[in-house]
């Protein structure tokens, strides 16, 4: 198999496309970036050299050429989750093609051949992928194979129907008689696609729910996978650059004498709010850059810290929000006395990922060309064209893997800065920002405050309210997606709420803090309502005198059926209710997000220093069917330690204006001596495929919050961890 | 101008002195495999071998090397050890995003050539440097001794 | 029959008692008091500086005595170090507002850029001269002594007036420095009148006719410029300096400024003279670790400018400072820790601060303690890793260091934010225990309170 990624080579050799080879077959050589020849819609916003399609490109995701060397477009970035290898699962399953031949390739920019149907524009996000595309790829891959074997038949002369597929080859078994996709390309081009064809049945799935191999990771174990930070197209310039350390602030002055002395640099780009150092490599950028003299004008946000930005969403979550959603009378059932309150409040994180913010950009005066790896394709093309004055058309978008996107990547500020970078500069520049660039300058996950009042009966809930306040990501990033005043996304996970609550009421307030700027992070609203509906339901047990597991399961067994049957599973594998030593203890968090259904225990030991030890952690998962089932055990398994390491140590603070952090050894990770072992039960599902990539991050921090309410009885309600709490020096 | 033997070749590179390694091998030798990750040696994702010892290229001047081998991600599958880890990454699928398996390898590598047998301790001492925010710790664990165990057998 | 015998018993034995009180007091105040100057240890007649015929050790090096004004005064700026209490930190040279976190509240260094309604611009030369050698401002009102002006005494009015030069040759910044937090009694500044009549000699340096004139020029340096007691030298009860144990070690705003007597162990008198040379010019010597904190400043912004004939002579100087033993800092282990990160320390001792030290240190410092990296990381051999106390240790982890070097930017992350008080007290623990003569067992709780000193 081979994988195809738009790229350019190392300095000194010609420009090329590189091929990802894989462990199964090498490939040939394509020129350039392959443009989809969608017969539905001829595109004028694809774009690239054009390259030889092959004769039958039945859709904007298949292409097959007369060798039968078939290439399949995936629509989806890569950026870890496996979504190159699924997707092509998806297709070649029902295209019935030799899967360890096939090729894969990125899709270019163009949201009317690419678009995420749930979105409706290119994005990769929301652990949606499979979801999203899934009956789409199916279509497309046995409306293809339909078309060939359609070719077949009038080629043979026999009905249609009597004539089957295999590995990239028509057969017709009364006959024997046997034609490669290949040798039927250019007949199966002539024809028309079917508006429907029928899709298998999951019981004659030859490829999807078997564990395969991923197709991109054989070449990111020897180096020659190629990110968007290894871009080097011929006479590249490489610069870094530093923006206002106070969020909005200005570049008042800059002094470069010294810049200008430093051996390498060869230019100093001063914007309105930022200034770029340019060099013969990132250390005569970077050192050029230190020896600038920088003086902002620090403009209105000089005097915001974290304590006033605390104070101001508690005093916002007083008032009443827009109701999300109600049923039953909860405003009665909460008044008949007996009400349990509890607050519940997570900090603003970075997303660091490993690879820098980083974008490659050559403007000429009749073309822009980026090369950048991005969630948001058509996003990418359009801000490089809104700011060059270029037609769509002329903007060349060359998607690359991504080195860790986390939610990062749906935003183009880092492609926006880079070309304004570009702009200045002739020749091609790289703009990698440093990591304390990349964290000082994130778009961060917002701080959040639940208020969540619930009243009990018959030790199950009978009144709930829920109110959560926090910024509108939706408003800023998909405006037509914010109808009457509710964030579907802060939301998420809250109105769909999986216990039978006989009285419920959802309401949200929307709050946007001063001067940070606020987006998408793994998890996404999921992660605070899980975080908080999860961690109250331990404290209502509690006062219930219940089991944790037997409290949830009174109340999901007849409305969630599939996640109590995933709750069952993980409270079994873990040994739920065997004895544990001294302060350690057990917890537990369910959760149906991203259309998957999840119940998560871990098991944690605290140190009298109120360490927090995670010792082992086991999950169950319905996500239906599970196309690559290893990537799903994959996913869940780094999901859990991502979401543990915002949960033991993620926040970012503000102090007069600026963000506090700005490395590693200020915003900490979880290192290899921390993680737990993680064990990932898959149940069987005939159901259709539900979201993984961020279920494991919104797991992690209820679990193991629970399970230090166990060993401690600390009720902590707040993210991170505080080690003083738990160390008894501090009140929670 | 350094002189650096860098995967077996010898190359001449026309910086200060001062010029971390990274940078030479990525911005002006082309080798992209060794990634920038933090620039403080708090992350490992630039890590490269010194005559077969893990170091972090992001802060190693490549005044100070001399004529001391250096071996990348591009040439660690020469290496009996590199090999080993390389295909154990593949078939237990250790990667996701990839970005900082470059320099998990390299260590892990550098840890099978010296210690061909670790165990869990050697693990988090030459390992708990490398971040990987994807998270795939377990199967690094997993992997390092499946390559471990590929040696006796 | 006496008088005192006619008094009852308790009464007799109140006022014998106040009595024997009174006379320990006056015994301490005279020995206090009375304590020996800074260069008394050297013996020998000392002289006025006009009466002494050796070559002139006040001034600048042979290499500066062409040049201007200001760039002589420059070079003594330097060589006194003015900028490192004048600055705050992130803040802009001279212009002040750096804190001193003290006992009794918290003092701010003054802005002495030459603007003239926050800073030094309406100063006379004799009101400069005052202010360094008398510790009084230009309106008579006493200085604290966090400035040294009973070590700046020493200076000649021409070295003063020449830093005056240069400091009037800067851009004048306006900066209001905050005000002092002192409480009572120690916001009452006349008191300060008292402590400078009786510890600051207010008397100009005095070569010594018995000393080399290279020890004379290092005694001036060191003395009245550098000023290497004010942080090097034990203070008594009335927070003057104590020159019985010179140069033996304290604790200055957190950190502690090690023995540089010439005891073998617990000083350098086991440094061979290129090694201080080294460590002073450019805050590493090989083997013996890298100055960092206070120290580390001080290479910064003074000792690195300084010419190495004025280095040697410091040096020279440092080395005729009597051995003072300080019995808990053992003699610094001078070999590497074994490449294995399971020796060198025993198995289990400290896990937390060893899986720390792992994730967090070992990339750049290595197992062994000699760094891959840099030079200046090595810890083998440092006076830090060397003190039973891990203070400085524990300091760097929380604080990190940023220093310009002649050798390009050195710096190591400050940890700090991250780590816990429990953390940084483990780590330093292990890395004295992996590296040092001795463990340490600092705890989370004097963590803590370095935290609050810094």
């Amino acid at each position: 198999m081979t994988v195809q990624a738009s790229s350019v080579s190392p300095r000194g050799l010609s420009r090329r496309t590189l091929l990802l080879t894989g462990a199964a077959a090498g490939g040939g050589l394509l020129l350039g970036f392959h443009v989809p020849q969608a017969r539905a819609a001829v595109s004028n916003t694809a774009n690239g050299p054009q390259a030889d399609a092959g004769p039958f490109a039945p859709n904007a995701f298949i292409r097959i050429d007369r060798e039968s060397r078939i290439t399949l477009i995936i629509p989806q970035v890569e950026m870890g989750q496996g979504v190159y290898t699924a997707l092509s699962m998806i297709l070649a399953e029902e295209l019935d093609a030799a899967f360890d031949r096939v090729a894969v390739e990125a899709a270019p920019p163009s949201d009317a051949l690419y678009a995420n149907p749930i979105f409706g524009i290119q994005v990769t996000g929301n652990s949606n992928s499979v979801r999203a595309f899934w009956t789409r790829l199916r279509q497309a891959g046995a409306g293809a194979r339909a078309m060939l074997v359609q070719a077949a038949a009038a080629e043979w002369k026999v009905d249609p129907a009597s004539c089957g597929a295999e590995a990239s080859v028509v057969i017709h078994p009364p006959t024997g008689r046997k034609l490669a996709y290949g040798a039927l390309a250019d007949a199966a081009a002539k024809l028309t696609a079917p508006a429907n064809p029928s899709l298998k049945q999951p019981k004659d799935f030859k490829l999807i729910g078997k564990p395969f191999k991923r197709l991109d990771t054989p070449e990111k174990v020897n180096g020659k996978a190629l990110y968007g930070i290894d871009m080097l197209p011929p006479g590249v310039t490489f610069a870094t650059i530093a923006a206002s350390p106070v969020f909005g602030g200005k570049v008042a002055h800059v002094d470069d004498a010294a810049a200008k002395a430093v051996a390498g640099v060869r230019q100093i780009v001063v914007l309105d709010d930022f200034v770029a150092v340019v060099g013969d490599h990132m250390w005569a950028a970077k050192q050029g850059l230190d020896a600038l003299a920088i003086t902002w004008n620090d403009g209105p946000n000089a005097h915001v810290d974290s304590a006033q930005i605390w104070n101001d969403i508690r005093a916002a979550s007083e008032h009443e929000g827009v109701v999300a959603k109600v049923a039953g009378d909860a405003k009665k059932a909460l008044a008949d006395g007996g009400a349990i309150e509890a607050h519940y409040e997570l900090p603003f994180l970075a997303h660091a990922p490993m690879e820098p913010i980083n974008c490659t950009v050559h403007v000429r005066p009749d073309a822009c060309e980026v090369w950048v790896g991005t969630q948001v394709n058509s996003r990418a093309q359009a801000i490089a064209a809104k700011l060059t004055g270029l037609p769509l058309d002329k903007v060349i978008v060359h998607n690359q893997l991504i080195g860790g996107g986390f939610g990062r990547r749906l935003e183009v500020d880092g492609i926006e800065k880079a070309v304004r970078v570009a702009q200045k500069v002739d020749g091609p520049v790289k703009v990698v920002w440093t990591r304390e660039e990349d964290i000082r300058h994130d778009i961060y996950r917002p701080v959040y405050y639940d208020r969540i009042t619930a009243t009990l009966k018959d030790g199950r809930i009978d009144g709930w309210k829920h109110r959560i306040t926090g910024s509108a990501v939706i408003a800023r990033w998909l405006p037509p997606a914010f109808q009457k005043g509710i964030d579907i996304d802060a939301v998420d996970s809250a109105i769909d709420i999986p216990y039978d609550i006989p009285h419920l009421r959802v309401e949200y307030v929307r709050h946007e803090p001063p001067a940070v700027p606020t987006g998408f992070w793994r998890g996404v609203g999921p992660n605070n309502n899980v975080f908080a509906i999860e961690s109250f339901i331990d404290e209502l047990a509690q006062k219930a005198g219940k089991d944790p597991v037997a409290f949830r399961r009174a109340m999901l067994a007849r409305k969630m059926p599939r996640l109590d049957a995933a709750l069952e599973l993980a409270a079994r594998k873990a040994g739920w209710g065997k004895a544990l030593p001294p302060r350690t203890g057990r917890g537990v968090a369910v959760q149906v997000s991203f259309g998957s259904f999840i119940a998560t225990v871990a098991e944690v030991e605290v140190d009298t220093d109120g360490e927090v030890h995670v010792r082992r952690i086991t999950s169950a998962v319905d996500t239906g069917i599970a196309v690559n089932p290893d990537t799903v055990i994959a996913q869940l398994q780094g999901g859990l330690i991502f979401g543990l390491t915002a949960a033991l140590y993620g926040e970012i603070t503000i102090a007069r204006g600026r963000v506090q952090q700005g490395n590693f050894n200020d915003y900490r990770m979880l290192r290899i001596d921390q993680a737990p072992a993680i064990e990932v039960h898959l149940i069987k599902s005939g159901e259709a495929p539900g979201g993984i990539g961020e279920t494991g991050t919104t797991a992690a921090a209820p679990a193991v919050r629970n399970a230090i309410l166990a060993a401690t009885g600390i009720a902590l309600r707040r993210l991170p961890f505080d080690r003083e709490v738990l160390a008894g020096r501090k009140k929670a | 101008m350094a002189k650096l033997n860098i995967n077996g070749q010898h190359r001449d590179v026309d910086v200060s002195d001062d010029t971390p390694l990274l940078w030479v091998l990525r911005d002006v030798l082309g080798l992209t495999g060794t990634k920038f990750g933090c620039g403080i040696a708090q992350c490992g994702a630039c890590t490269v071998h010194v005559d077969g010892k893990a170091v972090r290229s992001c802060l190693l001047p490549v005044g100070a090397i001399d004529n001391r081998a250096v071996t990348t991600i591009e040439a660690v599958g020469a290496t009996p050890a590199g090999a080993r880890v390389q295909k154990a990454w593949l078939d237990l699928e250790v990667v996701q995003c990839g970005y900082c398996q470059s320099g998990q390898i390299m260590s892990a590598s550098a840890l099978l050539a010296m210690t061909p047998h670790p165990d869990d301790s050697d693990i988090d001492a030459a390992m708990a440097g490398n971040i990987c925010r994807c998270g795939t710790y377990v199967r690094i664990r997993a992997a390092i001794k499946k390559a471990a165990g590929a040696q006796s057998a | 029959m006496s008088r005192l015998s006619r008094l009852g018993a308790a009464t007799r034995y109140t006022i014998i008692g106040f009595g024997a009180v009174a006379g320990v007091l006056l015994v301490v105040f005279l020995w206090v008091v009375l304590g020996p100057g800074p260069t008394d240890f050297a013996g020998g007649e000392r002289v006025a500086l006009s009466a002494y015929h050796g070559a002139d050790p006040t001034g600048v090096p042979p290499e500066l005595a062409r040049a201007s004004l200001v760039r002589r005064g420059e070079y003594l700026a330097r060589a006194a170090d003015c900028q490192a209490c004048h600055t705050a930190k992130g803040g802009v040279p001279y212009a002040g507002g750096l804190a001193f976190v003290l006992p009794f509240g918290t003092l701010y260094s003054v802005n002495i850029t030459p603007d003239k309604d926050t800073g030094i611009g309406s100063f006379s030369d004799a009101a400069f001269l005052n202010a360094l050698h008398k510790g009084v401002d230009d309106k008579g009102v006493p200085l604290y002594p966090a400035m040294p002006y009973a070590s700046y005494t020493g200076m000649t009015d021409a070295d003063a007036l020449a830093i005056k030069a240069y400091l009037f040759s800067l851009k004048p910044v306006h900066a209001e420095v905050p005000d002092n937090t002192l409480f009572f009694p120690f916001n009452q500044r006349w008191l300060m009148s008292v402590w400078s009549f009786l510890f600051n000699p207010d008397r100009r340096f005095e070569p010594n006719t018995q000393r080399s004139a290279q020890w004379n020029r290092g005694a001036y340096l060191a003395e009245a410029m550098a000023h290497c007691g004010e942080c090097h030298t034990p203070r008594n009860l009335a927070f003057a300096l104590d020159n019985r144990s010179k140069f033996s070690g304290a604790v200055q705003t957190g950190w502690r400024a090690y023995n540089i007597t010439s005891d073998r162990d617990s000083g350098v008198g086991a440094w061979r003279d290129g090694e201080l040379a080294q460590y002073l010019a450019s805050g590493h010597a090989e083997g013996r670790g890298t100055a960092a904190g206070p120290m580390g400043e001080a290479v910064a912004a003074s000792f690195r400018y300084l010419t190495q004939g004025d280095i040697a002579a410091m040096v020279a100087y440092l080395r005729t400072v009597p051995a003072v033993a300080s019995s808990d800092l053992p003699a610094p282990k001078v070999s590497p820790a074994p490449a294995s990160h399971r020796q060198g320390v025993a198995a289990g001792y400290d896990a937390q601060g060893k899986a720390i030290f792992a994730g967090a240190c070992a990339s750049c410092h290595d197992w062994t303690g000699v760094s891959a990296l840099s030079r200046f990381a090595t810890l083998t051999g440092a006076r830090a890793v060397n003190d039973p106390t891990a203070t400085n240790v524990a300091q760097i982890v929380i604080s990190g260091e940023v220093r310009g070097t002649p050798h390009g930017k050195v710096f190591m992350p400050s940890f700090g934010h991250a780590f816990s008080d429990t953390e940084v007290a483990a780590v330093a623990n292990y890395v004295t225990a992996r590296f040092g003569a001795r463990a340490s067992s600092i705890t989370a709780r004097e963590v803590s309170t370095l935290r609050q000193a810094e």
